[in-house]
């Protein structure tokens, strides 16, 4: 099956609701290519806006422009987006609660070569703590579309985490897309994986690989970190008594974290966060620095094992 | 302009003032200086030269005002109070728990106010989307933001002068508050933004230098600036920090402090 990664499904997105949805416009700060929003910009070059290299400026333009009734999507990477222009994205943004989107692309490690300065692993952290925003880091293009959509139909900011590298599908048919409603990809009652993003297909390989050894383990695709699905984080720690999470962030205010915390509150069991261990990322192919910095199939099936006391 | 309409600006600009006092020394904090700096310009705005309607303040084609040096938020709530959106009676709530006068402006929670500022830097890229906004739908609105002469420090100010340029944004007029104090002093002292006036013109903007204190001036200035086609313009208000009230003009440290009852006695009876 042909992979995509949701950049492209993201700037296809855009391209295609430009079309119905005449007050969306799009901003990009000199990285349309690699975005994809070069996609909208073609076809409706009145309605995009390059703001060059000035992320900060690019947040504030379009909180101005949602505050006069557009609907503006900002895309840059991940790093800078909520990086350089937290400042705007906290006051000039969430605080009035403007109808902004922003997809950021580019997140997490999976970036490669491009190294440690352009790999966003605590974008999440810093955005799930703001009030009024939507954090929603899709697994799939199917779920990116959805997501786009999704996001113009709330009425507020809404950040879209993006990656780079093509992942494959991991819906084969049509599909419910809700945001704040984690979606079971499969079902199990020995432990639970919740994961997000690029994370998610390996989820899936760590619980086949797991069924194999006779364990059923549940696989919840968690694509809204906020506002969290708290009743099926709750459900899977009642039901099957350990989680393990999976990111492409930092296991630091993540993913993990936002389970844990509803976890430790409301039924504690063990929780294990696979993810980046507090350190930063660095030049390589995407696949090697999966590896080295544990994110693949094989250290979520270890994680399961280790919690159910297995290994 | 004839004399009645200046007469009756000035006037205007007083109760302002008076306002301004009354309120930070009820909340016992706020920023009186740079309110006074900026009172006559916001007056000649909100009762001379902006299209408004107070009873529909999300009136799409309504001229808007972003104060983007939010801390000034005893200037713009006056104004707005005494133009009739919302009660003026609300204003000694200022700075007090559950008030919609926040101590900077809070977009959501306040009639008129066109964006949540306090954060410095951020207003002029506000209002260049805003412009942006009203030549994307054809609409012949203006967008006005006023800035402070150290929030010009902000690296960000710059972006948005270098993108108000690039978009041709002709339907958007800055003024700067040029009243040369902020916090840690002079301004020329602490980082020297000097010379202000090139700087805009060298990003591409007209570029006018007044007396912000003139109400006519003030008037004429933005009746030049609706001329110019095809560029942002700039005007740089000379100001004098704490206008109005003998003790506080030029003195930085009515930056950030209220008057006590003594004070604001003194204050308002030179006021009156």
């Amino acid at each position: 099956m042909k992979k995509i990664a949701t950049r492209e499904a993201y700037g296809e997105a855009l391209a295609e609701l430009g079309a119905e949805i005449p007050d969306i416009v799009v901003l990009d700060a000199d990285l349309s290519k690699s975005t994809k929003t070069i996609d909208f910009a073609k076809r409706f070059p009145n309605r995009f806006f390059d703001m060059g290299v000035a992320e900060a400026n690019m947040l504030g333009t379009a909180a101005g422009l949602a505050a006069s009734g557009k609907i503006p999507f900002c895309s840059t990477f991940a790093v800078f987006a909520v990086g350089r222009a937290f400042d705007q994205l906290r006051n000039s943004i969430c605080y009035p609660m403007l109808n902004v989107k922003i997809g950021a692309s580019h997140a997490g490690i999976s970036v490669g070569e491009d190294g440690a300065s352009h790999q966003s692993i605590e974008d999440i952290a810093l955005t799930r703590v703001l009030p009024n925003l939507t954090v929603i880091v899709p697994a799939d293009a199917a779920e990116t579309k959805k997501a786009v959509l999704a996001a113009v139909k709330i009425k507020g900011p809404v950040y879209l985490r993006l990656g780079r590298l093509a992942v494959p599908a991991l819906h084969e048919d049509d599909f419910v897309f809700e945001p704040g409603k984690a979606i079971t990809m499969r079902e199990g009652s020995s432990a639970t994986i919740i994961a997000a993003g690029l994370m998610m297909a390996e989820a899936l390989a760590a619980a086949n690989e797991l069924a194999n050894e006779g364990l059923e383990v549940r696989v919840v695709n968690m694509h809204t970190i906020k506002p969290l699905d708290a009743e099926a984080v709750i459900r899977a720690a009642q039901e099957t008594k350990a989680i393990v999470t999976a990111e492409e962030h930092s296991i630091i205010g993540g993913l993990g974290s936002a389970v844990a915390e509803v976890v430790c509150e409301h039924c504690p069991i063990p929780v294990y966060r696979v993810g980046i261990k507090d350190s930063f990322g660095e030049s390589g192919a995407p696949s090697e620095l999966l590896q080295k910095f544990g994110l693949t199939s094989r250290h979520i099936a270890d994680a399961v094992r280790k919690i159910k006391g297995l290994k | 302009m004839d004399q009645e309409v200046t007469a009756r600006l000035e006037k205007k600009a007083k109760e302002i003032r008076r306002d301004i006092i009354s309120m930070t020394a009820a909340a016992g904090s706020g920023h009186p200086g740079g309110s006074l700096s900026s009172a006559d310009i916001v007056t000649a705005l909100y009762f001379r030269i902006m299209r408004l309607d107070p009873e529909r303040p999300a009136w799409p084609d309504r001229d808007r005002f972003v104060l983007s040096k939010g801390h000034a938020a005893p200037v713009l709530y006056s104004a707005l109070a005494e133009r009739g959106f919302f009660p003026t009676s609300e204003l000694l709530t200022l700075r007090k728990l559950g008030s919609r006068l926040q101590g900077h402006p809070d977009m959501k929670s306040l009639p008129g106010v066109e964006m949540s500022t306090g954060s410095l830097g951020q207003g002029l890229a506000v209002a260049n989307g805003m412009a942006l906004t009203g030549k994307l739908d054809n609409r012949d609105y203006r967008v006005f933001v006023l800035m402070g002469d150290g929030e010009n420090q902000e690296g960000m100010v710059w972006e948005a002068a270098m993108a108000s340029s690039h978009y041709k944004l002709d339907n958007l007029t800055a003024f700067l508050d040029h009243n040369g104090l902020q916090i840690d002093g002079p301004v020329r002292q602490v980082m020297s933004i000097e010379p202000v006036a090139d700087k805009w013109k060298a990003f591409g903007w007209d570029v006018q230098v007044i007396d912000g204190h003139d109400l006519s001036q003030i008037i004429k200035a933005v009746e030049k600036a609706k001329e110019v086609k095809g560029r942002p313009q700039m005007i740089v208000a000379e100001t004098v920090k704490g206008k109005g009230v003998s003790f506080m003009e030029n003195n930085v440290d009515w930056h950030g402090k209220a008057p006590n009852p003594q004070e604001t006695e003194k204050a308002l009876a030179e006021l009156a």
